[in-house]
C-alpha cells in the first residue's frame, strides 16, 4: 500500500504527513498531527463536530480527505485562541454556559466564527440555520446561541 | 446522618462562575473518549451481524488472520463461561453467542495495527447464519405465534400461559377502581404508542484497553460511571475487580446511554489476547445499531373526572420492549404514570417484553415520559371534555407534602404546586394564539436518585482545597461541586479544584445517572469538607492551647469563640496549612454514604406550536420549562438541563424513532435519517427555577437532570391537539402522520 505525502498548512504552521488515500482530513489531524480538538460525531457530514476552515471555506473534515489539504490553509480549533487570549466567542461560551458536555463545542465555535467574518451582524434566525448543521445533544441551543449573539456584539463593537 | 435542615444563607451557592474546565473544552484541549492512545497502541474493530435473528452456525476467522497486521482475533469462545443473571445479558449482548438477537449483534471482533487494516479483516470473516424469524414489535412480540427471542428468560412474576417472550410482569394500585369510576362525570379510555429514541450522545463510544495475560489491566473510556464499567468488565471477563483500573475520559454526553458497557468488554478481550493495547471507537451506525435506544411502549390508559376537575380513578396498562434481554423500565413507567396526582382509586399492569432490538439503556428519567405521554394526554381529553383549564385542574389533584404516592409512600416537600402556579403566571400561558397554533401545558415527575458515594477533599500546602469525587462531569457539575466546597470551606471559588478520581483513587461510586450527582457527590464534599474544618479547627485549638470546641470555623478561617475561649486572632485556611507537616501532618476530609435523602423534582411545560396544514409540520413557537430544583447551586448549568431535556423531549414527539425494515434490519442508522432537533427548529427555551428545599441535602439540593424530558410529549401532543383537534396517539408526530390526521378530520 503506498501512501500519500502531503503537505499543508495547519493554524498557520507547515506541517506534513503521511497519509492513506482513504483517509480523511479529520483522520490525519487527530490520527497524524494530533490534533483532537476536532471529532468524529458521525463521520457523515451530519453532525459538525468535526468542522474545520479550508481556506477559509468552512468545511466537515470527516467529508474531506487527508490528500486534498495538500497546499491548503487548514484552521482548527486549536488556532482559535491567539497569543494566549481566548476568542471572544471562546469567551462567550464559558461566560453563558453555552457548553455542557463540550464534545460539540469545538465544532460550533469554528462555525460560529466562520459565520461571524461572513456577517457581523446576524439576526437569531440566521444564526440557527448557520448553525443548523452542528449538532448539540446537551444545551437545546438556546445558550449557544445567546452566547453567539454577544460575542458577535462585542465583535462588533470592537471593531 | 444527622442533617440540621437544609442552609438558607449562602455566599456561593447561587452565583455562576465560569466552569473550571471551561477553557479545555474550548479550546479543544480537553480529552474525551476518542483523544486518547498509548505507545504500541493497536486498533479493534468489530463485526456485527445484519440480521435481525440467526443462529450463528460457525465464525472462520482464518483468512482475517492471515492479513498483514491482524494481531488478534475474538469471538465468544473468548470469554469465560457459566456466567448468570444480568452478567450473563451484558456478556451475550457484547459478544453474541449461540444466537445473533438483533441487526447489529457483535459476532466477533479484530485488533490490528490500524483502524482501516482492522475494518479491512472484517470482511474476511466468515459467517454461517441460520436465519431465524423475527420481532421486533412489542405487541407482535407478544402475540401467540410470534417468534421467541430465548426460552426460560422470564422471572417467577409472570403469571402462566403468557407468551416466553414475556420476561416480566407487575402490578400495582389501591382502593376500588369500579367505585371511582363511577364517581366520574367523564371518563375516558384510550390507547397510545411511543417509539424508541435514542440517547443521541454526539460522541460515540470509544475505549482504550491493556489487560495483560496476569489479569491486571487499565482502562480508559467515556463513561458515566467507571465503577459500573469495571464491575461489568471483570464480570464479563472474569477478573478480579480491583485489578482493573478505570480511568474515565471527558465524556461527550450520555444521558443514560453510558451507564452500561458494549466495547469495553471486547477491546480488554483483544487486549488480552494480542498482548498490547487496543482502541475501539464506535461509528455513529453502531451506535445506533448496537448500543442502547430507550425502549418502545404501547400503552392503554383510563381515567374519570368529576365535572369540578377532581380525579376519581385512574387505571393504566403498559407493555414494553427492551430489545433481546430483560429490562426494559417498564417499573418506572408503572410508577411514575400518575405519580403528579392525589389519586385514591389506581391500578397498574406491566410488561417487559422481549424483542430483536437493541438491549435497552436508559435514557433520561428512564420509563417516565412514555407513560406521561398516555396519561398527560387523557388527563388533557378529560379537561377538553369538561370545559376545565389545565393548569387549574392539575392544581386540583397535585401532589403535595403527605400526600400518599400512587406508588405507595407519602411525599416529602415537593414542588409541583409551585411549578404549576409558576406556569400559569408567566406571560407564556396568556399569549394570544393565531390560527393552527395550539398550546399544551403538561407536568412530569422523576424521583431522583442517591447511590453509592465516595468524595476526598484535601488541603494543600497553601490552602487551596483539592476535591477528588468518582462522578464524572457530564453538563459542567464540576462547578457545582467547587461552588459548594467553597461554600462549605468559606473560600473563593477559584481556590477549590475538582478532579474526577479513578477506580484505583476513591471508593465505589455509582455513575453520574438518576439525577444524582450534584446531590449525591455534593452532599459527600460538603460532609468531607466538615470533617476537614473540624481538623483545621483542632489545628487552631492546639495552637491556642483551647479546646476544640471552642474554635469555630467562618469565612475561611477558625476563629476562637464562645465566652471563655479568649482572645485570637483568626487563622486562615493558608496559615493553618502552611505549617500542617509540622502539627501533625496533612489534613483532608472524607465522606462515603448511600445517601437516601433524594428529593424528587417536579416539572411542568407549557409550549405553542403551529402545525402547517398544508404539511403537517409542527412548528415550536415557544416553550416554557419550569421546574422545582430544590436549591440551585449553579443556575445557569441548572436551566441547561432543563432546557436540554425538554429539547430531547421536543426531538422524540416530533422526529425521532426507531424505524425497522420488515427484514428487522433499523433503516435510519445516520444522523440524517435518525433526526435530533437542530438550532433552526427551535426558539429559545424559556426556564423558571422554582426553589422547594429538599430536606435530604444540607443545601437543599434537587437532582434536576431527568425530569424535564418527561412533559414535552404530552404538553406537544396536547399543544397538536389544541392546533388541529384531533388527538394524536402515535409518537412520534413526523409530518406525514400529522397531515394525514388532518385529511382523516376534514
Ligand atoms: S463527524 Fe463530520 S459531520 Fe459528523
Ligand atoms: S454540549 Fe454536549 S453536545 Fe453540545
Amino acid at each position: 500500500m503506498s501512501k500519500i505525502h502531503v503537505t499543508t498548512k495547519v493554524n498557520g504552521d507547515e506541517v506534513e504527513y503521511l497519509c492513506e488515500p482513504r483517509e480523511t482530513l479529520l483522520d490525519c489531524l487527530r490520527d497524524h498531527l494530533d490534533l483532537t480538538g476536532a471529532k468524529e460525531g458521525c463521520g457523515t457530514g451530519d453532525c459538525g463536530a468535526c468542522s474545520v476552515t479550508m481556506d477559509g471555506r468552512l468545511v466537515c473534515s470527516c467529508l474531506v480527505l487527508g490528500a486534498e489539504a495538500q497546499g491548503k490553509e487548514i484552521a482548527t480549533i486549536e488556532g482559535m485562541a491567539e497569543d494566549g487570549a481566548l476568542h471572544p466567542l471562546q469567551r462567550k461560551f464559558i461566560e453563558h454556559a453555552a457548553l455542557q458536555c463540550g464534545i460539540c463545542t469545538p465544532g460550533i465555535l469554528v462555525a460560529a466564527k466562520s459565520l461571524l467574518e461572513k456577517n457581523p451582524d446576524p439576526t437569531e434566525t440566521e444564526m440557527r440555520y448557520w448553525l443548523a448543521g452542528n449538532l448539540c445533544r446537551c444545551t437545546g441551543y438556546d445558550k449557544i446561541i445567546r452566547a453567539v449573539m454577544d460575542a458577535a456584539a462585542e465583535m462588533r463593537e470592537a471593531s | 446522618m444527622a442533617l440540621d435542615g437544609p442552609k438558607q444563607d449562602f455566599k456561593y451557592i447561587g452565583t455562576r462562575p465560569e466552569r473550571p474546565d471551561g477553557w479545555d473544552k474550548v479550546t479543544g484541549k480537553a480529552r474525551f473518549g476518542a483523544d486518547f492512545s498509548m505507545p504500541g497502541m493497536l486498533h479493534g474493530a468489530i463485526l456485527r451481524s445484519p440480521h435481525a435473528h440467526a443462529k450463528i452456525i460457525k465464525i472462520d476467522a482464518t483468512k482475517a488472520l492471515a492479513l498483514k497486521g491482524v494481531k488478534a482475533v475474538v469471538t465468544r469462545a473468548d470469554f469465560p463461561e457459566g456466567l448468570e443473571g444480568e452478567d450473563w445479558n451484558i456478556q451475550e449482548n457484547v459478544m453474541a453467542g449461540e444466537k445473533a438477537l438483533y441487526d447489529g449483534h457483535a459476532v466477533a471482533a479484530v485488533a490490528a495495527t490500524s483502524q482501516l487494516i482492522a475494518r479491512d479483516a472484517l470482511k474476511l470473516i466468515e459467517v454461517e447464519y441460520e436465519v431465524l424469524p423475527h420481532v421486533t414489535d412489542v405487541d407482535k412480540a407478544m402475540a401467540e405465534d410470534a417468534p421467541v427471542i430465548r426460552e426460560g428468560a422470564a422471572d417467577y412474576s409472570v403469571p402462566e400461559g403468557m407468551h416466553p417472550n414475556v420476561v416480566r410482569y407487575m402490578e400495582s394500585g389501591r382502593g376500588d377502581l369500579e367505585k371511582g369510576f363511577a364517581e366520574a362525570d367523564l371518563v375516558i379510555e384510550e390507547s397510545f404508542t411511543t417509539e424508541a429514541a435514542h440517547q443521541g450522545y454526539i460522541e460515540p463510544h470509544a475505549c482504550v484497553a491493556n489487560l495483560g495475560a496476569d489479569g491486571k489491566g487499565d482502562l480508559w473510556c467515556c463513561t458515566q460511571g467507571h465503577w459500573f464499567v469495571r464491575q461489568m468488565c471483570t464480570a464479563v471477563l472474569g477478573l478480579e475487580a480491583t485489578q482493573l483500573r478505570v480511568t474515565p475520559s471527558e465524556i461527550g454526553g450520555g444521558f443514560g446511554g453510558k451507564t452500561t458497557v458494549f466495547i469495553d468488554p471486547v477491546a480488554l478481550a483483544l487486549s488480552r489476547k494480542a498482548g498490547r493495547p487496543v482502541k475501539l471507537v464506535m461509528s455513529r451506525s453502531e451506535v445506533l445499531r448496537a448500543t442502547g435506544p430507550t425502549a418502545s411502549a404501547s400503552m392503554d390508559i383510563k381515567m374519570g373526572m368529576t365535572k369540578e376537575g377532581k380525579i376519581t380513578a385512574a387505571s393504566g396498562t403498559f407493555r414494553m420492549q427492551g430489545g433481546a434481554f430483560p429490562g426494559a423500565p417498564v417499573d418506572v413507567t408503572t410508577m411514575l404514570a400518575f405519580a403528579n396526582y392525589d389519586i385514591e382509586h389506581v391500578h397498574h399492569v406491566g410488561y417487559d417484553v422481549m424483542t430483536n432490538r437493541p438491549k435497552q439503556a436508559a435514557y433520561r428519567a428512564p420509563g417516565a415520559p412514555m407513560g406521561a405521554f398516555a396519561t398527560e394526554s387523557v388527563l388533557d381529553e378529560l379537561c377538553r371534555g369538561l370545559g376545565l383549564d389545565p393548569i387549574e385542574t392539575r392544581l386540583k389533584n397535585a401532589v403535595k407534602e403527605g400526600t400518599p404516592a400512587t406508588f405507595g409512600p407519602k411525599f416529602p416537600p415537593v414542588g409541583l404546586i409551585e411549578t404549576l402556579e409558576e406556569a400559569r403566571a408567566h406571560p407564556n400561558y396568556s399569549v394570544k394564539l393565531g390560527p393552527n397554533q395550539g398550546r399544551g401545558v403538561a407536568s412530569g415527575y422523576w424521583m431522583n436518585w442517591g447511590g453509592e458515594t465516595s468524595a476526598s477533599v484535601a488541603i494543600g500546602d497553601d490552602g487551596s482545597v483539592q476535591v477528588s469525587i468518582g462522578t464524572v462531569d457530564i453538563g459542567g457539575s464540576r462547578a457545582s461541586m467547587a461552588l459548594m466546597a467553597a461554600e462549605a470551606f468559606g473560600i473563593p471559588y477559584e481556590n477549590v479544584r475538582v478532579s474526577i478520581a479513578d477506580t484505583g483513587s476513591l471508593g465505589i461510586n455509582e455513575p453520574t445517572h438518576g439525577s444524582r450527582a450534584t446531590f449525591a457527590s455534593g452532599l459527600a464534599i460538603i460532609e468531607a469538607s466538615r470533617e476537614a474544618t473540624r481538623k483545621l479547627c483542632q489545628r487552631a485549638a492546639d495552637k491556642w492551647g483551647i479546646d476544640a470546641d471552642a474554635v469555630t470555623w467562618e469565612d475561611g478561617c477558625a476563629k476562637p469563640s464562645g465566652p471563655n475561649a479568649g482572645e485570637f486572632d483568626p487563622l486562615t485556611i493558608a496559615e493553618i496549612a502552611a505549617e500542617m507537616g509540622s502539627t501533625g501532618g496533612p489534613i483532608s476530609g472524607h465522606h462515603e454514604s448511600t445517601p437516601d435523602g433524594f428529593g424528587g423534582s417536579f416539572g411542568t411545560h407549557v409550549v405553542d406550536v403551529e402545525v402547517d396544514p398544508e404539511t403537517g409540520r409542527t412548528t415550536i413557537l415557544r416553550y416554557l420549562v419550569v421546574q422545582d430544583a430544590g436549591k440551585a447551586i449553579h443556575p445557569a448549568y441548572v436551566e441547561g438541563q432543563f432546557q436540554g431535556g425538554a429539547v430531547q423531549g421536543i426531538g422524540w414527539t416530533l422526529n425521532e424513532e426507531y424505524i425497522y425494515g420488515e427484514d428487522g434490519r433499523l433503516q435510519n442508522p445516520i444522523f440524517l435519517d435518525y433526526r435530533v432537533p437542530v438550532a433552526s427548529d427551535l426558539p429559545m427555551i424559556d426556564t423558571v427555577i422554582v426553589e422547594v428545599p429538599n430536606p435530604g441535602h444540607p443545601y437543599g439540593v434537587r437532582g434536576v437532570g431527568e425530569t424535564g424530558i418527561t412533559p414535552p410529549l404530552p404538553a406537544i401532543a396536547n399543544a397538536v391537539r389544541d392546533a388541529i383537534g384531533v388527538r394524536m396517539k402515535k409518537l412520534p408526530l413526523t409530518p406525514p402522520r400529522v397531515l394525514a390526521a388532518i385529511k382523516a378530520r376534514d
